[in-house]
């Protein structure tokens, strides 16, 4: 499977990313799903700035990923769908054309109206229930800010116990 | 930097990097404020660009020396272009390119900036092992 992770981080495309998880999955592409930045020729460049050589980053708004991605996961490369927010990957599996098989909660920082639930995922009650809604589908949700953490159920991040 | 008194410079990065380019600085210079350092450590991408306001306000300006190019510290500090014309940001900078700013002539600081990459350049090397 090309797609090799599905991914929530709110730093979008940062060190974790690609040098953390990049580095052991052998990444050659990053798929960043975000229609702000896919409507912004700036904000392309401040990310496409920070990838190695070698490494092919593709913008892409939300029904256009959702989309393309069934071609996007029959491409050789070994990919990572990266979006910014629990909202936007909601929308992603909702709309996708083909199945979405794992999310990763990798970093949801704390901001007005979030509870913090792991040290680095806080999350208001809207998206505590996106993220039910996301595993609804059959999706597997877990939390992992880096390869070599243990991925926490869902359940588990929820309830306030996935750092123990 | 100051406006008249030992230069300061913000250093921002994973972890504790900037804390520990401020001690290591401190240990070579006897100046233990020189570096504000900036840790984006726990924060959201706004937090970050806060903490670096911050940092900038407590420096008296730029540069901002940041650690990694894909980094979350470089991507903030590059919006913070956006609003702060003149700021300047040395990506990917280690201890001898911090050194070079801090005690060299910064009456310009971009310039000042660019001597400081290229000694951080110039200072990575390999040494090979000894022939047995």
């Amino acid at each position: 499977m090309p797609i090799v992770l599905y991914r929530i981080d709110d730093r979008l495309i940062h060190g974790q990313v690609v040098v953390g998880w990049g580095q052991p999955l052998d990444l050659t592409r990053i798929l960043l799903v975000d229609d702000d930045v896919a409507a912004s020729d700036w904000e392309q460049e401040l990310y496409r700035m920070g990838v190695p050589p070698g490494v092919e980053v593709l913008f892409l708004g939300v029904d256009e990923a959702a989309e393309r991605l069934p071609e996007l996961q029959r491409d050789a490369r070994r990919a990572i769908v990266l979006v910014g927010d629990v909202r936007t990957m909601a929308d992603f599996v909702a709309r996708a054309a083909a199945p979405v098989p794992a999310v990763n909660l990798g970093g949801v920082h704390h901001a007005a109206g979030r509870t913090q639930r792991m040290r680095y995922v806080f999350l208001t009650a809207e998206e505590e229930r996106l993220l039910r809604e996301i595993a609804a589908r059959g999706v597997t949700v877990t939390a992992q800010d880096v390869p070599a953490a243990r991925p926490v159920p869902l359940e588990t991040v929820l309830a306030g116990t996935g750092d123990g | 930097m100051s406006d008249g008194g030992t230069v300061r410079v913000v250093v921002a990065g994973h972890g504790q990097f900037a804390e520990g380019v401020r001690t290591a600085v401190a240990q070579i210079t006897g100046h233990p404020d020189v570096v504000v350092p900036v840790s984006n450590a726990g924060a959201s991408p706004e937090e970050i660009e806060r903490r670096l306001d911050a940092a900038l306000a407590e420096a008296g300006g730029g540069p901002i020396f940041t650690d990694l190019p894909a980094g979350s510290c470089t991507i903030a500090a590059r919006r913070l272009q956006r609003r702060l014309p003149g700021l300047v940001v040395v990506v990917g900078a280690n201890l001898a390119a911090v050194l070079e700013f801090v005690l060299g002539d910064v009456a310009d600081p971009v310039a000042a900036a660019a001597r400081a990459a290229d000694r951080g350049r110039s200072a990575l090397t390999t040494v090979p092992p000894a022939a047995s």
